[in-house]
């Protein structure tokens, strides 16, 4: 059933983001889990959490890289790679290959990310050891077969018309063209009708030559599997990939980037207009990245307690949704912040968003706020450890960031530590309102 | 609304090809719900140990309670101590199809503003008291029910518990949070319906397809009623709706069976039962003629057919009901089902094809059919080839073998729904808010693994017939001839080629 809900669940890919942007972990004892470091009997590093009480087995490996691999005049590669990998393997065509991941009741995922490439695999634990087997397969050996190629271009095409004329497609496409000029992050992961009509089973082959060396894998492995077992799945799922890659093979990482500040809008003929908002960010590793996630979550976090929400939702009713955000895109990362505003009062949606962002950058942030922040940051980490799938997506993407093993166990504490002076210090640095590059999609009034 | 500007990790709204379909453009949430009701419908292992295999089986440790306080207030239990949180829910089985004739929308918009105030939560503070005790809430509107969620640490049950049964009976509401959340569901109804043409078709598309149900009126209000929706309209929703009686517990996590019973004794155990159920829905007069729409929008990139047919739901005749399922699975569940074999493998004329079934609904449910057809083949085409498949399962039924691979996937989908606290606490919400039982849940593996190939055709022999249908064609409307000129640089402007082949 259609269900209308209250608060626009955040993307898919808000939360994974988040799950590097939202620093982890809490406690061994608050988060339930028990994470370990482990190295398969193959030399392959992997995070573990063994998690007996329901019989099946949550896979995930991330790969640094993702679309960055792909070439500035043939975007959408890697991302055909990703959704071609299933379609065929081994001596099993497309259907046949379906048929066996069916028969053993095996879900497998790919996706193909703006900096990344992602395995994920859920599998029964009593076919554990096939369903490795098979995704090993689809990993190592896929077969580009033609009509396969053909059938998922004429799926891809489709979908970048469609998206031609959503405007939250749009306005992501916009933003990143004019924010990344000459640059991967500037074109679209899925590649352009062009591009994508292009692409040849020699790109492909060429892509996943490059795509999945395991010096740049992140792995875990969570589920009812011992040590021991957890081990040899690993070996067997990634142990046939490449060690590393020659050194000119690896993804162009981009420069730190400064969005050309200034709005830019896009004519679409919809009744409500899309915006999307940002400038630079902070590195990870910044020191001061734990502050700017707290000031973030004051700002524009998720929930409804936020200042965007208050300001433009609650007091003003002028969208159903509002957020801000850190991405943590590789090389250049961001501070974004987006809203949907009818488009005779977009501009008034964009003014109060700006005045926050200079409040913010001000330093106008409260000791209560501060303590609201933190509680609430504190106390919901353990909801990220709910489900072996999540807790899996989790240990990833801790990886990918280089957090350590016990980033459970120090993660509210380092929240806990942050006072207004480093808010204030962090918003003063990061929060920038005049260097706001603006996209609208739509046809806002007076803009 | 979603933040978009993010690395996107699977492709957006649009592709058409099966694997992805969750995504897809026309029926998102209906195919993924559809996913989800299947799911849940065959959960409850614990009770119903038939279906699964034994080693299976013996590992699932998942216990389901169900009480009834005084007052009439059900309540359902399930533990899983796997992490100390807790997911708390309260169902209302009265949504959108309950709203008066005119006043579309209102269920929804007295969701929203049940987090608007109370005597002693006032200004909008539930969401920021729940936000400063580490938890996460959110809330739900459907045809047939209205539900409130939050998620936290398992030793703050009584605390949410005692708000929401404070804004069960206690609301406070004045002109300003009705003018203002009106605008939000405004807001609302242009994010998800006028700024999309599929959604607008969907829309099209109920309507014409209940011709008497209050089913046809979408959940978030047709917009020039939503306008006039004031205090009176939600405030008599409200009053005549919200009450301990006519309101189902859920609570999921890491919790003691007992110590829930205890709990809800105390905060919801003193509220006084309203003793006046939901009245029956109009019911739809036998439908006697096929229905056709088209509808073009500019914004269309994509054409494709829809066809959508009232059918029985779990609750109106549970064995048809899985039958049903049974029928949507083998036309459309993985790349061996029929119409991805017949329509877009090998000399198939689709971009992609699908065909799902809800069986969760109180009165009727819906049964869906979709095709976007390849460049160069129209929609009469592929619609005919919709229909050829069709036709071949009521004419062959399903084959054992089909039989037995849905078999094998729905006890998969058991195993992997208990990976998720939250999706048991929905599934069982959404089951007793329809008008199920915890039994009726319990009882569906059994069900469901003893439907025979003979049931499924004669359920599409039965009911997936012309008659009880619409079928929609939503196009792109044809551009006005232009004077030459320079093409706008907008990247709105990329598909001359469309239908070029």
């Amino acid at each position: 059933m259609t269900v209308m809900t209250r608060l626009p669940a955040l993307a898919v890919t808000l939360s994974l983001s988040f799950a590097i942007a939202l620093p982890l972990a809490t406690t061994e004892a608050e988060a339930g889990i028990t994470i370990n470091e482990r190295t398969s009997p193959g030399g392959i590093a992997f995070w573990h959490v063994e998690e007996p009480t329901i019989p099946m087995v949550a896979f995930e490996a991330r790969f640094d890289g993702g679309a960055l691999l792909d070439s500035l005049d043939k975007p959408g590669v890697a991302r055909m790679l990703g959704s071609m990998l299933d379609e065929g393997a081994g001596e099993r065509d497309a259907l046949a290959f379906a048929a066996e991941a069916e028969r053993l009741a095996a879900r497998f995922g790919f996706s193909v990310g703006r900096d990344s490439f992602g395995v994920s695999a859920r599998m029964l634990l009593e076919n554990a050891e096939p369903s490795a087997a098979l995704i090993a397969e689809a990993l190592t050996d896929p077969r580009f077969d033609a009509d396969a190629l053909e059938r998922e271009r004429r799926g891809r095409l489709s979908s970048i018309r469609q998206s031609s004329t959503d405007p939250d497609s749009v306005a992501r496409d916009a933003w990143y063209a004019r924010s990344f000029p000459d640059h991967p992050y500037g074109v679209p992961v899925a590649g352009t009708e062009q591009s994508v009509s292009a692409i040849t089973i020699a790109d492909l082959e060429a892509m996943h030559a490059r795509l999945m060396p395991l010096d740049r894998a992140h792995v875990a492995v969570v589920g009812a599997l011992d040590a021991e077992e957890a081990g040899r799945l690993v070996d067997q799922i990634l142990g046939d990939l490449p060690e590393s890659l020659a050194e000119d093979a690896g993804p162009a990482m981009p420069d730190a980037v400064d969005p050309p500040a200034g709005i830019d809008v896009v004519d679409l003929a919809v009744p409500q207009s899309v915006a999307i908002l940002g400038h630079s960010g902070l590195q990870r590793d910044d020191p001061d990245y734990i502050p700017a996630f707290v000031m973030n979550h004051i700002l524009g976090g998720g929930g409804f307690s936020s200042r965007l929400m208050t300001e433009v939702r609650e007091k003003r009713g002028l969208a159903y949704g509002t957020y801000s955000y850190l991405a943590d895109l590789t090389g250049a990362p961001l501070m974004l912040a987006s809203v949907s505003t009818a488009n005779e009062r977009m501009s008034e949606s964009l003014e109060v968003i700006q005045a926050e962002w200079a409040r913010m950058a001000a330093g106008e942030v409260t000791e209560a706020e501060l303590e609201k922040a933190k509680r609430y940051l504190t106390g919901a980490f353990p909801l990220r450890f709910d489900t072996n799938a999540k807790i899996a997506r989790f240990l990833v993407g801790a990886q990918s960031v280089g957090l350590p093993l016990d980033y459970v166990d120090i993660r509210n504490g380092l929240i806990e530590a942050v006072t207004l002076e480093d808010i204030r210090r962090v918003a003063a640095r990061l929060m920038r309102p005049d260097a706001l590059s603006i996209t609208v999609v739509g046809q806002p009034a007076g803009l | 609304m979603r933040p978009i500007p993010l690395p996107r990790t699977s492709p957006g709204r649009a592709p058409l090809l099966p694997a992805k379909l969750i995504a897809a453009a026309p029926m998102t949430v209906a195919l993924a719900t559809a996913a989800l009701v299947t799911t849940v419908a065959l959960l409850l292992a614990p009770l119903a140990p038939a279906v699964a295999a034994e080693r299976i089986e013996a590992s699932i440790d998942q216990p389901v309670y169900v009480f009834t306080l005084d007052n009439g207030m059900r309540a359902v239990v399930i533990e899983d101590r796997r992490a100390p949180i807790v997911t708390h829910m309260v169902w209302y089985p009265v949504g959108a199809a309950d709203e008066p004739w005119g006043k579309s929308g209102i269920a929804h918009f007295l969701e929203h503003l049940l987090f608007k105030g109370t005597d002693t939560i006032p200004d909008g503070a539930f969401s920021k008291i729940i936000a400063e005790n580490g938890g996460q809430d959110n809330a739900f509107t459907s045809w047939d029910y209205t539900g409130y969620f939050q998620r936290i640490a398992a030793d703050r049950l009584g605390l949410v518990m005692s708000m929401e049964a404070d804004r069960m009976v206690n609301l406070r509401l004045t002109e300003e949070h009705i003018r203002t959340e009106r605008d939000v569901i405004l807001e609302e109804r242009s994010s998800r319906t006028d700024n999309d043409p599929g959604a607008l078709f969907g829309e099209q598309m109920r309507t014409a397809l209940y011709q008497n149900h209050p089913y046809g009126v979408p959940i978030i209000g047709w917009r020039h009623e939503m306008e006039t929706l004031g205090m009176e309209d939600a405030l008599a929703f409200y009053e005549r709706f919200y009450a301990p009686d006519n309101a189902i517990l859920v609570v999921a996590g890491s919790v003691d069976a007992d110590e829930v019973e205890r709990l809800a004794s105390e905060h919801y155990g003193p509220l006084e039962p309203a003793g006046r159920p939901p009245e029956p829905r109009p019911a739809e007069p036998p439908q006697r003629a096929a229905r056709r729409i088209e509808m073009d929008d500019p914004r269309v990139r994509q054409e494709y057919v829809l066809r959508y047919y009232a059918v029985p739901s779990y609750g109106t005749d549970p064995r048809t009901s899985a039958a049903l399922s049974f029928a949507s699975a083998a036309l459309s569940e993985g790349r061996n089902s029929r119409l991805d074999q017949a329509l877009v493998f090998g000399q198939g004329r689709a971009l992609g094809a699908a065909a799902w079934y809800v069986p969760t609904a109180r009165d009727l449910s819906t049964f869906g059919l979709y095709a976007a057809p390849k460049p160069g083949i129209s929609l009469d085409e592929i619609e005919a080839d919709l229909d050829a498949e069709l036709a071949r399962l009521a004419a062959e039924g399903p084959s054992e073998e089909e039989m037995a691979r849905i078999r094998r996937n729905a006890r998969a989908d058991l195993i992997y729904a208990q990976d998720s606290q939250a999706t048991l606490a929905r599934l069982y919400g959404a089951a007793l808010a329809v008008g199920l039982s915890v039994e009726d849940v319990a009882n569906y593996p059994d069900l469901f693994a003893s439907i025979t190939a003979e049931e499924v055709q004669a359920a599409v022999q039965t009911w997936l017939i012309p008659e009880r249908s619409v079928t929609g064609h939503l196009t792109r409307t044809p551009p006005p001839a232009a004077p030459a000129g320079p093409a706008p640089e907008t990247p709105t402007d990329t598909t001359e080629q469309e239908n070029a082949g």
